[in-house]
């Protein structure tokens, strides 16, 4: 396809051609110094480009540390959800296996006890039964129930140890059996001090214990990291919880391995081990389906636990576009709680039909003010501003007064004999409201771009056009308004991305059906506190306008966009 | 029901016995402490925070002088705020003002102080622990520290020429429109609004919550609510109904009682009350997590006094909801600045009473994010 206007096909001196012949010159352009050109003109260009970049740094790490971090951490609320597996440790990996039929097995009972003791102890198990009843129903009350009542497992044991040998109810015994050595040298030096400084240090396991009895040895250092930290009390001095005696119990009657000890401590281990085969037993299953709530039965709830392990989920995101994520896999949810598309498509269509009524009457004002003498032009644009200058609930509230069946413009159309007093007009408290009132607080955002763009529009041109025998509508149409586009798309693009985040006015005037999405992240945020939701909803409203900005561009050119 | 009970009877002898001498303050358990001097006080603005003004902040600093007290209005953002501080490790707040469901909120997430209501509040003056003094039906959770019990009711309009002279006397003339035509008000929330349309679809008081647990019971009350859906404007700010009726723009709608008060007393607008199935909420006090010891001291002095019999019936003179301690009953008098008799004004006198019932927070605390998407969706519709 090579023909004569093609760059390439021209052979004779043209600036392209002096460039490539430069490029594949043997030796590289050489500055007048003897570097090469194109690492001098770097050089140069680096000590402005810093400048510039000097002089713009404290505006954008400002912006940076106030506004794009902040964003960027809610937005990734949308996905986070470790509060599960942080809470509930030993019951997320028992549940791997779980089949999903019925309640879990006795082992996934005693994890589920052994976490919610350390949960109780936090007081973190209500947060994670409000975290999971966005989910489910009732496991907001199920964990505060069973946070209150977890104490008592391993109780049985606890006692029937300490009967076996006194020396299981020392603090002594259980530092000497679970520390590691250096820790107690350190902790000794630490409490011999006459006015101890600081805290005592952090308590750590010994390596003996991990190997002879792991699950007690995990319990036994969560013990006593939170009577350590929570309590401020040292773990040299406070009996350990009964939780850690069930551990015990477990770890000795499922394959004790004897011989890690020695001395006094292992023929205590020993004799504890070849005493547990004749323990009095207590079941954790039967302790949560029988003591604490016959709920712990219920697969729904358990499915809800392993279906929400993760630490990232999407069931945010799900429940954002009127899914769900259930045990069962995704699903959608029941059609009478299906909100947020609805929502989503509304506030498009009337952040849509606000933008168009700014339009059709903020162009005619525009239109005058740019053509009017300057005095009066001013005159009227303050009048423009003064609104911009009210608040906004003042207007808003305004608008409530006008616009009720009871209000201003109901009454002169009724003492007009336009409507009869029975047939009064709802004109607020739904989407005619929210139009109304948004449109009347979005209108300087239309008028001004719109205007800055008019007024330098020369007006010669409209005049020429009528001189050359164009009507004034052609004129106008063919001459003015395509130079006007620019303020109309830079309008545009103010009201519709103003008016889809708009939250207060919807609320006042918008009832019920002339409500935003924006009401609901709302909600979410400072009402049910489900801020993953909220920020959920929150990211998509952002892609969508991002989205939207992206067509706009390539539809209308945002080039064509100007402030004047 | 047993807290209507105990309200019933702290009320009759309210009326029985009138105002008692004023009661002076004991000091408090952390007397003597290092104290902060200044205080962080969250709460509703408004005719409510000026009750607690009067009745107990400004006497607390006329007796320290060196206490510094700044206000804050923000108790109903308070949850999401409370978070929002202790995620950023950086609480200002010293005490914070909410209502029971949101006490529970903040007791759960860990952003409330659980606390041991005999060791911060006095006993009464007869020497009853605060504990009975305020029995179990006030202290909802581990973290609250009650103060008045309100209720959400109905006034109504009694100047509407189309009711023939009928007044509304029970709930569900609500639901009539043919006798009751005209705009009606109900909150924007399913709290309240499916019990009383559960009510007056036939369902005992005792078996409401049995019944709102199963998916049959939500349709049976939204469809009693669908009758009026369209003749009923929601609101969302506890000024929104004073203001509608006073503008005629509805007939009748529900509030929290205080605010109808002011409305009828105050600003004498011809409205009258409809106190049948009220509904019973609590506000109180809640200490944030996170305090240093002295703010904590502080709080608790403050605390000691704030919430002692006799400055709980103080309040009751600013405002008309009622004190949260049965002792403090006896002693509600007369408005401070009007003069009419409180007690018939009060939620839990008996005469108000009689088919009031209490919300069950704990029951709405589960059921809450899931109803909540099932009326705002129906709303919607």
């Amino acid at each position: 396809m090579s023909s004569a206007t093609d760059p390439d096909a021209f052979t004779g001196a043209t600036p392209d051609n002096a460039l490539r012949d430069a490029d594949r010159a043997a030796g590289p352009m050489l500055a007048a110094d003897g570097t090469p050109l194109k690492r001098s003109l770097n050089r140069a260009l680096r000590a402005q480009k810093l400048r510039a970049l000097g002089l713009i740094a404290p505006l954008l790490l400002f912006i940076i540390i106030t506004f794009i971090a902040p964003i960027a951490d809610m937005l990734f609320r949308s996905v986070e959800n470790d509060i599960v597996s942080q809470t509930l440790p030993r019951t997320v990996v028992a549940l791997e296996d779980w089949n999903g039929e019925g309640a879990p097995d006795e082992e996934t009972f005693r994890a589920l006890g052994a976490d919610l003791v350390v949960a109780a102890e936090l007081k973190n198990h209500t947060r994670l039964g409000s975290r999971l009843n966005y989910e489910t129903v009732g496991m907001s009350s199920l964990f505060r129930q069973s946070g209150r009542d977890v104490d008592d497992i391993g109780e049985v044991y606890a006692d029937q140890f300490i009967v076996l040998s006194e020396a299981w109810e020392e603090p002594a015994t259980w530092v000497a059996l679970m520390a590691d050595p250096d820790w107690v040298a350190e902790q000794s030096e630490w409490a011999a001090q006459e006015d101890p400084i600081g805290p005592e240090p952090a308590f750590a396991l010994s390596e003996q214990a991990q190997e002879a009895l792991p699950r007690t040895a995990r319990s036994y250092a969560q013990f006593a990291q939170i009577i350590q930290s929570e309590d401020e009390d040292s773990p040299t001095e406070e009996e350990p919880w009964n939780i850690v005696y069930q551990a015990l119990y477990e770890d000795l009657s499922q394959g004790y391995v004897t011989g890690i000890y020695s001395g006094e401590l292992a023929q205590l281990l020993d004799n504890a081990a070849s005493a547990v085969g004749g323990f009095e037993q207590m079941s954790v299953r039967d302790f949560f389906l029988e003591e604490v709530d016959d709920d712990w039965a219920d697969p729904e709830v358990w499915g809800t636990i392993k279906a929400f392990s993760s630490p990232y989920t999407a069931g945010y995101f799900l429940s954002s576009v009127d899914m769900q994520l259930t045990p069962q896999g995704i699903e959608s949810q029941p059609e009478d709680q299906q909100i947020y598309m609805l929502l989503f498509q509304r506030t498009m269509f009337m952040s849509l039909t606000i933008m168009f009524s700014c339009i059709l009457l903020g162009y005619p004002i525009a239109f005058l003010l740019s053509n009017l003498p300057l005095r009066t032009s001013n005159l009227l644009l303050i009048l423009v501003l003064l609104p911009f200058w009210t608040s906004l609930l003042v207007r808003t509230s305004a608008w409530k007064v006008l616009l009720q069946q009871e209000g201003v413009i109901n009454d002169i159309l009724v003492w007009i004999g336009l409507i009869g007093d029975g047939s009064r007009l709802q004109l607020i408290n739904n989407q005619t409201g929210t139009i109304i009132a948004m449109t009347h607080i979005l209108l300087p955002f239309m008028i001004l771009p719109l205007y800055s763009v008019m007024k330098t529009i020369p007006p010669h041109y409209v005049r020429a056009a009528k001189s050359l025998g164009a009507t004034p509508w052609t004129a106008f149409w063919r001459v003015y308004f395509p130079q006007s586009v620019p303020g109309i798309g830079a309008g545009s693009i103010l009201v519709f991305i103003l008016s889809i985040g708009y939250y207060i006015t919807p609320e006042i005037v918008g009832g019920t059906t002339g409500t935003f999405i924006s009401n609901r992240i709302a909600y979410h945020i400072s009402s049910s506190l489900n801020w993953g939701l909220a920020a959920a909803l929150g990211s998509i409203l952002l892609a969508l306008v991002l989205v939207l900005y992206y067509l706009y561009d390539r539809i209308v050119g945002i080039d064509n966009v100007s402030l004047g | 029901m047993k807290l209507k009970t105990t309200l019933l009877a702290s009320a009759a002898l309210c009326v029985a016995t009138g105002a008692v001498a004023q009661e002076q303050a004991s000091e408090s358990p952390v007397a003597g402490e290092p104290m902060a001097d200044e205080m962080t006080i969250v709460s509703w603005g408004g005719a409510y925070q000026d009750s607690q003004l009067k009745a107990y902040v400004e006497p607390y600093l006329e007796m320290n002088p060196d206490v510094s007290v700044t206000w804050d209005e923000s108790s109903a953002e308070a949850v999401a705020q409370l978070r929002a501080m202790s995620e950023a490790n950086n609480m200002t707040w010293d005490l914070v003002d909410v209502t029971a469901a949101d006490a529970m909120r903040l007791c759960d997430e860990g952003l409330a102080m659980e606390v041991d209501i005999d060791d911060l509040a006095a006993p009464a003056p007869d020497g009853t622990p605060a504990s009975e003094d305020f029995g179990d039906e006030m202290l909802v959770s581990d973290c609250f520290i009650p103060q008045i019990a309100y209720s959400y009711t109905f006034g109504y309009r009694n100047d509407v020429a189309e009711w023939d002279g009928e007044t509304p006397t029970e709930i569900c003339d609500i639901f009539d429109t043919e006798t009751f035509p005209g705009q009606r008000s109900l909150e924007k929330r399913p709290h309240n609004n499916l019990e009383w349309a559960l009510m007056c679809d036939g369902v005992p008081q005792d078996e409401i919550y049995e019944t709102l647990e199963t998916d049959e019971g939500v349709d049976r009350a939204l469809a009693k609510l669908d009758e009026i859906k369209d003749q009923t404007v929601w609101w969302t700010s506890g000024a929104d109904t004073p203001q509608l009726l006073a503008d005629g723009e509805i007939v009748m709608g529900s509030s929290y009682n205080g605010r109808l008060f002011s409305l009828i007393v105050e600003q004498d607008q011809p409205v009258s009350m409809m106190w049948d199935a009220q509904s019973y909420d609590l506000d109180g006090w809640i200490i944030p997590e996170g305090l240093s010891d002295e703010e904590e001291n502080r709080v608790r002095d403050f605390l000691w006094f704030a919430t002692d019999t006799q400055r709980l019936a103080d309040q009751a003179k600013y405002i008309s909801y009622g004190p949260a301690r049965a002792s403090s009953a006896p002693m509600v008098g007369e408005h401070a600045e009007l003069g009419v008799d409180m007690a018939p004004h009060m939620p839990t006198n008996p005469d108000n009473a009689s088919n009031a019932f209490v919300q069950n927070y704990e029951w709405w605390a589960d059921y809450r994010d899931d109803l909540d998407s099932r009326f705002q969706a129906w709303l919607a519709q």
